[in-house]
């Protein structure tokens, strides 16, 4: 039996070996994008029709929305990445046999993360996850520059130990799991936990869950244990900046939840909301502050990526129907934002041959398309209205506002810091006297575009089914 | 305790030796005697999986064990032997902390990991219980050691010997399925193979695999 839910795993599976497999990298770009769109048509099958879901696989509401936004970005990131390596190649930065292996890992990338979404074992899941670490580390280091070590090893490294942590967590969840569910695979079913978790012992969850959040916490790049993110964002290719940014920070964020809704379901044990809007908090304010000494673009908004999770745990971390449907619009309009600033930036740095903010300047004279793309997803980032993000933003802060005044005040000035800090940069990228190399750019526009007119959309109408969709998921939150 | 005092205590020897030699590794100061020192702590592991193998009477156990001997005990410490010897790098580790501080902060994790385990652990049986305190310890010991030392090598050391907890960890939880401990040596299996690229890499672009030496790069500066 074929059906969507074992499509969105085998079609990256299968594209991953073909792609190891076949030489050229025109074919192996094609090949990926096909691949990635094939992933995504399937994946949004399973809105049609919902597969049953076993006792390794799962399919509910909460991971829908999450699998249709990572085959979405991971679509449009491969048709970005196609003309990203073609001109990579032409500089010899990478030689065709790194490409293959590139294109690979790309899908393997893809299928991991997937994985981890639909698995319905904490077991299986952790596997997963610690799979799209491993791929991402070496994509980080395909450059084997001195920076681009460095980062990778930092990355595996500090990913390790989140992993590890991780780890830990969840054979805590098992031990809590085990007296009440009985002994075996049963007691690391999502859907088997979940029924029974409010007899699980309390103190066992406790410990568990700070296992868990340190862990995947790392993954999601909260502060203070962020420090492999924006070296691993800077140094590796861009379209893997973007995958980081926009997709692999919610598959750890998806884990995170999963538990969050487990020990929610336990009355005795500590409440995890209030742990998460602590990080959230200091994630954002620091990311914020430290906007302002960033010299390198892809540096700069990869702090952009700490502040905005920040943001979205702290969203899901207050909890109720309204915040958690801010914190979901707010990582659904994130993700598209930022992976379509990542796609201008890549251009960018291509056309300027450097990532240092300071050689860069004028880019709308210069170079109008990329140079108003970026002003334009700079914006929305930022959370002007009439964007998306404004209006994610804007539900975080009100609802939060309702309930703590003082969170939500601190939560602004947040906001603002980082506003002020994105726009300072922003000005010497994109106006004033044009500074460095003035080629045109042989980029391709559309996923850009494609992304911000979402993100425009959304921010002045959302269609009623998503409304209904993103409410349904906030009520599953709890 | 409550069920055969022998089978008890001999896990409990077990996993508590799998803490000393975390120590153990904490004062090594050469490379060859740091890899050595893993070695055991690879052996006590196999050994400490087997018995629970043995006492849970669970065959699959026995095959995570023979993973630990053959490849954690053997084969790891005799491939990083070979890279430290073609690196020439088999002098002194540089430690960033004195062994003493280092020795002290170790205790002060094993103590951590004792007080927060055994208190919340209070209702199950005292076997997992001892056996979840004691992988607690090996996991923040290994913790320890890579944040001590700058070396590549004992780094991937460090990690390896947390990832030993972690197995202790996961088979001292009574049943649980064969999918995870495959996934843990496994997973082992994976990070080697990535580190070795890493070192082989290192090696080839800058000779050292001193991390202070990858340090420089701070990609801040102009």
């Amino acid at each position: 039996m074929i059906d969507a839910l074992t499509g969105v795993l085998a079609i990256p599976a299968v594209a991953a070996v073909l792609l190891a497999a076949f030489p050229g990298y025109r074919l192996t770009a094609r090949l990926n994008v096909v691949a990635a769109l094939l992933t995504f048509v399937t994946a949004s099958s399973l809105y049609v029709v919902e597969p049953v879901s076993g006792s390794y696989l799962l399919v509910d509401d909460l991971n829908k929305v999450f699998i249709v936004l990572t085959t979405f970005v991971g679509f449009t990131t491969s048709v970005f990445s196609a003309s990203y390596i073609g001109h990579e190649i032409e500089i010899g930065h990478l030689t065709p046999k790194f490409v293959r292996f590139y294109h690979a890992m790309y899908q393997a990338l893809m299928f991991a993360m997937n994985l981890a979404l639909v698995a319905n074992n904490i077991g299986l899941m952790w596997v997963a996850i610690e799979m799209a670490t491993l791929t991402t580390v070496l994509m980080v280091g395909i450059y084997r520059t001195h920076e681009a070590l460095e980062a990778a090893w930092k990355y595996f490294i500090l990913g390790s130990v989140g992993i590890a942590l991780a780890l830990f967590g969840t054979i805590l969840v098992y031990m809590a799991a085990r007296p009440v569910i009985g002994e075996g695979v049963e007691a690391m079913v999502w859907s088997v936990l979940m029924t029974r978790a409010a007899h699980f012992d309390p103190a066992l969850l406790n410990v568990a869950f700070i296992f868990l959040l340190l862990g995947y916490g790392t993954k999601v790049g909260l502060a203070p244990l962020h420090a492999w993110l924006p070296d691993a964002h800077a140094e590796g290719p861009t379209p893997i900046s973007a995958v980081l940014s926009g997709l692999l920070l919610n598959v750890a964020l998806y884990a995170l939840l999963r538990f969050k809704m487990l020990l929610a379901l336990n009355p005795a044990a500590i409440a995890p909301g209030p742990l998460m809007v602590i990080m959230g908090l200091i994630s954002c304010l620091f990311a914020a502050f430290m906007l302002y000494r960033r010299r390198d673009i892809k540096r700069m908004f990869a702090y952009s990526s700490i502040e905005h999770m920040g943001i979205i745990v702290f969203a899901f971390g207050m909890g109720g129907a309204l915040a958690n449907f801010a914190g979901l619009l707010h990582m659904t309009m994130h993700s598209l934002t930022k992976s379509a600033i990542f796609f201008a930036v890549g251009h960018i740095a291509q056309v300027k041959g450097t990532q240092k903010i300071a050689d860069m300047g004028g880019l709308t004279v210069t170079n109008p398309v990329l140079g108003w793309g970026l002003v334009l997803g700079v914006v929305a980032i930022a959370g002007l209205p009439p964007l998306g993000i404004f209006m994610s933003e804007f539900l975080v802060l009100s609802s939060t506002f309702a309930r703590e005044p003082w969170l939500a005040i601190i939560l602004a000035i947040g906001i603002l810091v980082a506003l002020g800090g994105l726009f300072m940069r922003l000005n010497t990228i994109a106006f004033g006297a044009p500074r460095g190399p003035t080629a045109k750019a042989d980029a391709s526009y559309v996923p850009m575009f494609a992304h911000l007119a979402l993100v425009f959309i959304t921010g002045i109408y959302m269609p009623a089914p998503l409304v209904k969709g993103f409410e349904n998921v906030a009520r599953l939150l709890g | 305790m409550l069920r055969g005092t022998i089978s008890f205590d001999i896990a409990h020897l077990l996993a508590g030796s799998l803490v000393l030699v975390s120590f153990m590794q904490l004062y090594q100061d050469r490379l060859y005697a740091l890899l050595n020192v893993y070695a055991l702590h690879a052996l006590v592991l196999a050994a400490s999986v087997g018995w629970q193998a043995f006492v849970q009477d669970a065959p699959h156990l026995y095959l995570t064990a023979v993973i630990a001997l053959v490849f954690k005990a053997i084969i790891i410490p005799t491939a990083l032997h070979r890279i430290i010897v073609r690196l020439g790098i088999h002098r002194e580790i540089e430690t960033v902390v004195g062994v003493g501080p280092t020795m002290l902060l170790g205790m002060g994790l094993v103590a951590l990991s004792m007080v927060v385990m055994l208190r919340v652990t209070a209702e199950a049986d005292p076997l997992a219980r001892e056996d979840l305190a004691f992988a607690l310890s090996v996991v923040l010991l290994g913790l320890l050691l890579m944040v001590t030392r700058r070396n590549a090598v004992s780094q991937v050391v460090g990690f390896m010997s947390l990832e030993n907890g972690l197995v202790l960890a996961a088979t001292g939880a009574k049943g649980m399925p064969l999918v995870v401990e495959i996934s843990v040596a496994f997973s082992v299996l994976i990070a080697f193979i990535v580190i070795g690229i890493f070192l082989f890499r290192i090696r080839e672009r800058f000779d050292t695999v001193d991390l202070q030496a990858l340090d420089r790069f701070r990609g801040e500066r102009r």
